[in-house]
């Protein structure tokens, strides 16, 4: 009973801790498209790590004690400073929220003074998101501080990727050989572009599918499939992950109506039939129900809506702590 | 006035096909001989080494003032295009008030005046406020000294404005000067659509809006006989759409400017504001076709497309910046570098584009845009194996931010020459 316990309370850290593998140097993360599949790798084991040796659940191992991190959300969002809070909170960092909607420019400032300003709060991970493309990698030119890309504009959006990727894996081992279709809005997608470049990396099979408005045939020059028709593909399919229409950003309508849409591309119980056994369900989310899922499937055993959400707790812990032994060894 | 005699210069004059070293000299504001000895009352300019050109004409310099004075100023404006070798720049109606009225054209010539760097011409609105509704008044503008119309960068919208502006301004024989873009086809689009815009996410400006009002223009020009001039084309599709025109005898000309002969669209993925541009740096199949389009004479000239920002205004991010960068320092040096070093062009054609064929196309009183004896003395020489970095903080203009800073280029004026005075030297 009292040996239960006390092992519950010590934390079986995983064995790289204190040390970070030697293949990951950045102070950034901005995108995946520059990773290569060793550093993927690298924080989807440390975050698998964390999961397994329960510090996702509780405080138990502080090694950002001291430091200081700043969401600086220029874009609206709750889910991902959310989980970016509790994972640096988790790793015993101080967290500082900045939330500010559309340009700072309205108030006379632009957006590096803006993150000039909170950089000299001694702030040492600034997590930006922001709807123009290519922000946090100017942001990471003119600030000390490390910069973690949180979703900028359609761009990218790395710490989806990864933990999407981090949920395949734990529900298939191995993304070698895996065909994976991201079916939707394409064109506005930050994750779609986030999990094109991980899921090639690890070796999968990467289809886009949704109507030629949405999934440009140039993704062909990247090595993507290009599918339009989701019944074609629907059985060839190991991954379905389902992107949101991103109704805000688009200036017009690149289909006639949603119904219209819903009938070509949610994910219904009947098309689930058509499809493989064991196919995983994923969705970004926040979901638009009834538009790309209907609640039969995204509450179905095929599924793995939530287990996203709790990855996503473990790879920003990854993150974080990757990024911050990287700056102090840089440091030093 | 001081004579001057520009001595053993390699001289380069497309209107005459002139393209030898020997002397020039120059006397009360004209040029008065070629091939002569040196008087003695003269001021020598040792040229050799150097290439001797009539000074550069710009088509589509934005000077900004009035309205915009945190961005240029005419007399910054001026001074920046002296450093660059023009004696002469056709300044485009994009201010505050934009230039609609006799009075405007002629407080841009006053201020030019005062400034005393370079010559300025006006090209006044071809719509009132530039509105793109109602026809700008082109008889009294004229009769002020607007050398041609247009709303550039902004578009001609409508269709109809644009039949009737080449109608209406074929009768005072002055250009419609349009830069083709159908906005419907752009909307909040910051870079070329293409493979780069789809891996970065950034809203695209697809090729066909250039191709589609090039097209509609073209055909316009051909039914109403108007003189039609198309400003920085960008695309293989206009290109080839005028190169169409040309052979089939319709009256267009056409220029392009070097951020599209010398830049693709990858330089977009540092996300720097350096780059956004309008017309947007495309993709290398379309810089390929600019190049071919200089090389077979379908595009007549090579323009600045000087847009000048005030800092604070490009600092933002990508999508809230504005199109443009400063430009004017550049242009001969990237010429120099990217058509004549490489051998595109040879000097003679490029000086055809850089000055001859814009005196012809804006066609400007008082003779510049040529060497021949008895016409003005606006010259350039040029020190063409000067290699030299570029530094937009050094620039005269108040616009700092340049796509080609940093860079090394080759080739850059030593003495610029206005109306018989050397305005500017290096």
């Amino acid at each position: 009973m009292s040996d239960a316990s006390s092992e519950a309370c010590t934390p079986k850290l995983p064995p790289l801790l204190g040390e970070i593998p030697p293949v990951w140097t950045r102070r950034h993360l901005l995108d995946i498209e520059s990773l290569s599949a060793d550093e993927i790798n690298c924080v989807l084991d440390v975050a698998q790590q964390f999961k397994d040796a329960g510090a996702t659940a509780g405080r138990r191992f502080t090694p950002l004690q001291g430091i200081a991190c700043a969401n600086l959300f220029f874009e609206n969002s709750t889910r991902t400073r959310t989980s970016f809070s509790l994972a640096a909170r988790r790793l015993g960092a101080d967290v500082v929220d900045f939330s500010s909607s559309g340009s700072s420019l309205s108030k006379g400032e632009t957006f590096i003074d803006t993150a000039k300003n909170i950089e000299a709060m001694h702030v040492e991970v600034v997590i930006v998101r922001h709807a123009t493309p290519g922000t946090p990698h100017l942001l990471s030119q003119s600030l000390q501080s490390s910069v973690i890309n949180a979703g900028d504009g359609p761009h990218e959006h790395p710490t989806q990727g990864l933990l999407d990727m981090l949920t395949i894996r734990q529900h298939r081992g191995d993304l070698r050989g895996l065909t994976v279709a991201l079916v939707g809005d394409i064109a506005h997608s930050r994750t779609a572009r986030s999990n094109i470049w991980g899921l090639k990396k690890l070796g999968a099979h990467v289809i886009v599918c949704g109507p030629p408005t949405l999934v440009s045939r140039r993704w062909e020059g990247v090595g993507v499939e290009v599918a339009h028709n989701l019944d074609e593909i629907l059985p060839r399919c190991d991954v379905l992950n389902l992107l949101r229409i991103q109704f805000e950003r688009q200036a017009t309508r690149p289909f006639p109506s949603v119904r219209e849409y819903a009938l070509l591309y949610a994910m219904t119980g009947a098309r689930i039939r058509r499809a493989k056994d064991n196919i995983l369900i994923m969705a970004p989310g926040p979901i638009n129900r009834g538009v790309e899922v209907t609640p039969e499937v995204a509450d179905g055993p095929h599924s793995v809506i939530l287990d996203q959400v709790s990855n996503g707790l473990a790879v920003r812990m990854a993150t974080l702590w990757l990024i911050s032994s990287a700056r102090a060894s840089h440091r030093t | 006035m001081q004579t001057i005699l520009i001595k053993n210069g390699r001289v380069v004059d497309p209107s005459q096909k002139l393209d030898r070293v020997t002397n020039i000299l120059l006397r009360d504001g004209k040029i008065a001989a070629l091939d002569v000895a040196v008087p003695t009352d003269a001021l020598v300019i040792d040229a050799t080494d150097r290439i001797v050109v009539p000074g550069l004409i710009d088509l589509n310099t934005q000077l900004r003032e009035p309205g915009f004075e945190e961005d240029e100023t005419i007399r910054s404006g001026t001074a920046a295009a002296l450093a660059g070798g023009y004696t002469t720049i056709a300044c485009l109606a994009s201010t505050e008030p934009p230039i609609d009225t006799q009075a405007s054209v002629e407080f841009v010539q006053h201020q030019a005046d005062r400034a005393n760097h370079c010559r300025v011409v006006v090209i006044a609105c071809v719509s009132q406020s530039r509105a793109g509704e109602q026809l700008a008044e082109m008889g009294s503008l004229s009769a002020a000294g607007a050398v041609a119309f247009s709303d550039a960068p902004r578009p001609v919208l409508s269709a109809e404005l644009m039949r009737r502006a080449l109608e209406y301004g074929s009768m005072f024989n002055v250009p419609i000067i349009n830069r083709p873009e159908v906005r419907d086809l752009t909307r909040d689009g910051v870079m070329h659509e293409g493979q780069t815009s789809l891996i970065l996410g950034l809203a695209g400006m697809p090729p066909e809006a250039e191709d589609v009002m090039t097209a509609r223009d073209l055909r316009l020009a051909e039914s109403t006989g108007g003189r039609l001039h198309l400003t920085c084309l960008s695309t293989s599709g206009s290109v080839e759409l005028v190169r169409n025109a040309k052979r089939n005898g319709i009256p267009v000309t056409a220029d392009v400017c070097p951020l599209n002969f010398t830049l693709d669209d990858q330089n977009l993925r540092t996300f720097d504001s350096r780059f956004k541009v309008n017309p947007p740096l495309r993709s290398s199949e379309h810089v390929t076709a600019c190049v071919i389009g200089l090389k077979d004479g379908t595009i007549d000239a090579i323009s600045s497309s000087h847009s000048p920002y005030a800092s604070e205004k490009k600092m933002q991010e990508l999508d809230m910046a504005p199109f443009g960068a400063a430009t004017i320092e550049t242009v001969l040096s990237l010429v120099i570098t990217h058509l004549i070093e490489p051998g595109h062009l040879t000097w003679l054609e490029a000086v055809e584009k850089l000055s001859t064929n814009p005196a012809r196309i804006l066609r400007l009183p008082h003779q510049v845009g040529t060497l021949q004896i008895g016409a003005t003395a606006d010259i350039t020489v040029i020190d063409p194996n000067l290699e030299w970095q570029v530094d937009a903080a050094q620039f005269c203009s108040q616009g700092r931010y340049s796509p080609y800073d940093r860079n090394l280029l080759r080739g850059r004026a030593q003495v610029v020459i206005v109306g018989g005075q050397v305005r500017w030297e290096r």
